[in-house]
């Protein structure tokens, strides 16, 4: 240290205080391990991935993608992805609006938020297990189906029984961030629209949408990413060689099938490439609903 | 507001909680099967089964090698929840107290591994763990588990760790406190139920963690999600009853622990510690 002041005009504090001046010290040091390990472990691997799939088995370097774009078992994948993620995330999100407006006013939240967390906990394995018996031919709900007339109905091993599963995992993700989003904001802000005359149905659409878009729009985000890489359930309560061939499903094959990691990497990429894009979207499409302060901020 | 509620208002609440009363039934009614299932002796074909057993579990436990299962879970589960506070605890102090060039960068990548699904960045994880000749035993598994639950720590100790007033730190200093004395006697008491409780929720998504133990598990190192993933998979092998019995048992493990972590943690911590970081 000395040599640093030495050479340098006197007036310039040494290199250590110049650092912990601008919060850089031993402390700063303490994130440094787990950021080497989220660097190693998540971003050079993704780095890896991306770099693997331009280095196909055979063929040029963008081989494995036009593999994919050519054959329509790989890119009908993306087709039926969207086609069971989108309506998932819809159903999730905006059904979880009504309710959590009413469940906000309730004293004993925890009863029912308590019961929610349980379908998040246990997951989607034993969901798909679960559904197998419940909606199968002989099941319960196929029973009490039959008792009141309606008849047996196909639940299983097609993409109805995907779609309930994504919904009964999905829903009560949805619906506790939707709640959060609302208890955080100010009620005062309602109740003074009241005093002007504000009816229940201006009330939600003029002050409840705007300061709700920016949650909603976070909530439409993550529900899409996770029903957008379903798998377990596809694969098990689904059609996985027909209409819920999801791309996880082809990757998987890809990488654990064929052992062809770079093909599976390509797909993996093209993956987080149609999450990206669909977050892209939601995120820009939102400053068209509002601009101004975020969330329940009371400034 | 309550005067003017009309009547259509009201067919609406209705309507409303019918939806969420609808939801929940069904869930428990799925959850009852499963359990059902698991004692029955044999059920087709009628509301309830004929007769009620436990000899499934004990089929159950030696077909699957639940135990040997069960063993590995723990450890993973274990290993996973003291790395992730070890490399995670320090990570978040850091990020509370200083305010570093480059922080909301290292934010950003804290966020990054629990916005992208586990699917996604599972299947390069996994080829990159296999070259290393971490893929397919309990190591790989821990380390693919710890991607996600690393940051999580991070990201839920962080505004833990803003509320605690740092002058209390100084004072310790001033009184004459070493670093081990000031982290032993004043910032692990403080710090621990915070610590607690974002371990507890590691412990809870890493035992139903799927897909990354899937991708990395060899057939040595398959925890209780990915073992019940394949025994399902293979449905028509086994009995279902057994598997349900397995079902069960994965149901116990998990709600045991979920219990115990909702002592400490209100239940939308579970899934909202994310999106208040990402809005910010």
């Amino acid at each position: 240290m000395s040599e640093v002041s030495l050479t340098k005009p006197a007036e310039r504090p040494p290199l250590g205080v110049r650092l912990a001046l601008r919060d850089l010290d031993g402390v700063t040091l303490l994130a440094l391990p787990a950021v080497l390990f989220v660097v190693a472990l998540f971003i050079y691997p993704f780095a890896y991935g991306f770099v693997l799939s331009f280095k196909p088995k055979a063929g040029d370097w963008l081989a494995n993608y036009r593999r994919f774009f050519s054959d329509p078992f790989l890119y009908d994948t993306i087709a039926a992805t969207f086609w069971l993620a989108i309506p998932a995330t819809l159903i999730n999100v905006l059904v979880s609006i009504p309710i959590a407006l009413r469940v906000r006013r309730l004293n004993r939240r925890r009863v029912l938020t308590t019961l929610l967390v349980v379908p998040i906990t246990l997951g989607t394995v034993l969901i798909a297990e679960g559904l197998l018996i419940y909606l199968g031919p002989q099941g319960w709900f196929n029973r009490v189906l039959m008792l009141v007339g309606i008849g047996q109905v196909r639940l299983v091993h097609n993409y109805t029984g995907v779609m309930l599963s994504l919904i009964l995992s999905g829903f009560p993700f949805a619906f506790l961030l939707t709640l959060s989003h609302l208890t955080g904001i100010d009620p005062s802000l309602e109740q003074a629209a009241a005093t002007l005359g504000g009816k229940a149905r201006a009330r939600f659409w003029r002050i409840l949408m705007p300061l709700l878009a920016q949650g909603l729009a976070i909530n439409l985000c993550l529900s899409f990413v996770q029903t957008f890489s379903v798998f377990p359930s596809a694969v098990l309560l689904g059609a996985p060689a027909g209409t819920t061939r999801v791309i996880s499903i082809a990757a998987y094959q890809a990488a654990y099938e064929q052992y062809d990691a770079s093909m599976a990497s390509a797909i993996a990429m093209i993956m987080g490439f149609c999450q990206l894009g669909v977050v892209a979207i939601i995120l820009a499409s939102r400053s068209f609903w509002y601009r101004g302060a975020t969330g329940g901020s009371k400034g | 507001m309550k005067a003017d509620r009309s009547i259509s208002e009201r067919l609406w609440a209705i309507a409303v909680w019918a939806l969420v009363v609808f939801f929940i039934l069904n869930f428990l009614a799925m959850i009852a099967t499963v359990v059902l299932n698991s004692f029955s002796t044999r059920w087709f074909g009628t509301w309830l089964p004929a007769a009620f057993t436990t000899r499934w579990y004990k089929s159950a436990w030696d077909e699957f090698q639940l135990h040997d299962v069960l063993i590995v879970t723990f450890e993973v589960v274990g290993a996973v929840v003291l790395l992730s506070g070890a490399l995670g605890v320090p990570a978040a102090y850091a990020l509370a107290r200083r305010n570093f060039p480059g922080k909301r960068a290292v934010i950003l990548l804290f966020l990054l591994p629990m916005l992208i699904p586990p699917i996604t960045f599972g299947i390069p994880l996994a080829t990159v763990l296999y070259q290393a000749h971490l893929g397919g035993n309990i190591s790989g598994v821990i380390l693919a588990n710890l991607v996600p639950t690393v940051p999580f720590v991070v990201l839920v100790m962080m505004p833990f760790i803003e509320q605690i007033d740092p002058r209390i730190e100084a004072a310790a200093r001033v009184f004459g406190a070493g670093t081990g004395r000031l982290f032993f006697h004043v910032l692990l008491p403080l710090l621990a139920p915070g610590i607690l409780a974002a371990l507890l929720l590691v412990l809870v998504r890493t035992i139903a963690m799927f897909e990354l133990t899937f991708f990395t598990a060899g057939p040595g190192s398959q925890t209780l999600v990915v073992a019940l993933y394949y025994a399902v998979y293979a449905a028509g092998v086994r009995a279902g009853q057994s598997i349900d019995a397995m079902a069960v048992v994965y149901m116990l493990t998990t709600l045991i622990w979920l219990l115990i972590a909702l002592r400490f943690v209100d239940p939308t911590q579970i899934v909202t510690r994310v999106k208040s970081e990402a809005a910010g």
